[in-house]
């Protein structure tokens, strides 16, 4: 899978592809132990958990996901056992999950971020809109020489920023 | 973890080399289909599978509960099903 297309640092948005603003719910960040970067929500009526729970609920339903996917790849000889850890760039990956209520679209980057955002069940395909967060991250958190990697996201540029993205999606 | 109230299960899971849809009927038994990315209608595939299931399956006297499927004629209609909708598929 060719992760970084183009020479472009920062490329222009993805066109978006369905007319009402507001669609996303929430947007989720993770490292790779499992530490939530961030976390922003713009429409949530539903809340059951309190937010720890929820964090480690997200972070471990996405882990056996992505085993689980791994291991039912058809088109791949068998790798090893179901609960294996894989490692980022390996195996096949699931990008997105669909309910009748929302959906869930994914990225993981090759250093282990993990971006998950969780929309209304009509969006199309999001990993155009995933990357280029991810490019907004590079931009605000990584080059951010006074950001402490492995810590939560402390940047008003950032979450600006991603504000105003999502909601033009 | 739903956003929203009215959250039943998963439906479609997408990934990298497949897609894999889902369907629970009301007493819980789940249909699964394992498909290439991209492939159309696979939620009326399950919906067809969900019939003969219960023409061939359930309706069989001779069945018993939450044993494996042994029964022939609802093999060949699975695959008859599967086979049509990819010539279905091919034909477009």
């Amino acid at each position: 899978m060719q992760f970084f297309g183009g020479s472009e640092i920062s490329p222009s948005p993805p066109t978006p592809t369905t007319t009402t603003g507001n669609n996303a719910h929430m947007i989720y960040i993770f490292n790779r132990n499992g530490v939530c970067l961030l976390y922003r929500e713009w429409n949530r009526p539903l809340h059951t958990l309190n937010p720890q729970q929820d964090h480690k609920l997200m972070f471990g339903l996405l882990f056996s996901l992505k085993s689980l996917a791994a291991k039912m790849d058809p088109t791949s000889a068998d790798k090893g056992n179901l609960g294996v850890p894989q490692l980022p760039g390996q195996g096949c990956s699931f990008h997105s999950f669909r309910t009748n209520s929302y959906k869930l679209s994914f990225m993981e980057t090759p250093s282990g971020i993990k971006f998950i955002l969780v929309t209304n069940p009509r969006t199309s395909d999001l990993r155009e809109t995933l990357k280029y967060i991810y490019n907004l991250y590079v931009e605000y958190v990584a080059k951010n020489p006074l950001y402490t990697p492995g810590t939560p996201i402390r940047c008003e540029l950032f979450n600006t920023a991603v504000d105003q993205y999502v909601r033009s999606i | 973890l739903s956003p929203t109230i009215g959250c039943s299960e998963i439906e479609l899971l997408e990934a990298d080399t497949f897609d894999l849809y889902c369907f629970q009927s009301l007493t819980g038994t789940k249909f699964f289909v394992v498909c290439e990315p991209g492939t159309q209608h696979m939620e009326a595939l399950l919906k067809v599978v969900y019939e003969l299931y219960t023409d061939y399956v359930l309706k069989n006297p001779f069945y018993e509960m939450k044993m494996p499927i042994r029964c022939e004629l609802f093999d060949i209609n699975l695959a008859q099903a599967v086979q049509k909708d990819r010539v279905a598929l091919l034909g477009q």
